[in-house]
């Protein structure tokens, strides 16, 4: 499902989903519930990865964690050196232990961002879980 | 694999709601 709201044609539609730049991009729930907003141009690669982590984040927030778990496998699959993928291995873990209530997954994940992703804001969000 | 864009915010709205799908919103202002 895809809806286009160009500004000159559609301006109520900017104003009805709090748009205040272009591009804006947003992926809503089946509800209509924004689970993803991307502003400003990306360079391909990078936007598919969003676009992509925004599908992750609706299966996420409804609860499908197999679904929302392969999902994040596929963002670091696919992209593992974009932006997103810390953000990816991060939910992608959560989302397991979501699954599974293993909460020794959790304490896998700070070694893992360790090796791929040790800058990333990400990984230190993983540090309460290092033992 | 072309994407068929709506410009009607409530059909989309239900579309989505009717299939289960998410939606993706697109707000642009470049030249048509």
């Amino acid at each position: 499902m895809s809806l286009e709201a160009h500004i000159k044609e559609h301006p109520a539609y900017f104003h009805r989903f709090d748009a205040v730049w272009t591009p804006t991009v947003l992926i809503l729930d089946s509800d209509g519930i924004e689970r993803m907003r991307i502003e400003g141009y990306l360079p391909k690669e990078e936007f598919r990865a969003q676009l992509e982590m925004g599908l992750a984040r609706v299966a996420f927030m409804k609860k499908k964690w197999a679904d929302a778990e392969q999902r994040y496998a596929d963002v670091l699959e696919r992209y593992p050196a974009s932006k997103a993928a810390p953000e990816a291995l991060y939910w992608k873990g959560v989302s397991r232990y979501k699954a599974t209530n293993d909460h020794t997954v959790l304490g896998t994940l700070p070694a893992q961002f360790k090796e791929k992703y040790p800058e990333s804001i990400w990984a230190m969000k993983t540090a309460a879980w290092e033992h | 694999m072309a994407v068929q864009w709506n410009t009607d915010a409530d059909a989309a709205l239900a579309q989505a709601k009717e299939s289960k799908k998410p939606l993706l919103v697109d707000f642009s202002a470049a030249p048509a």
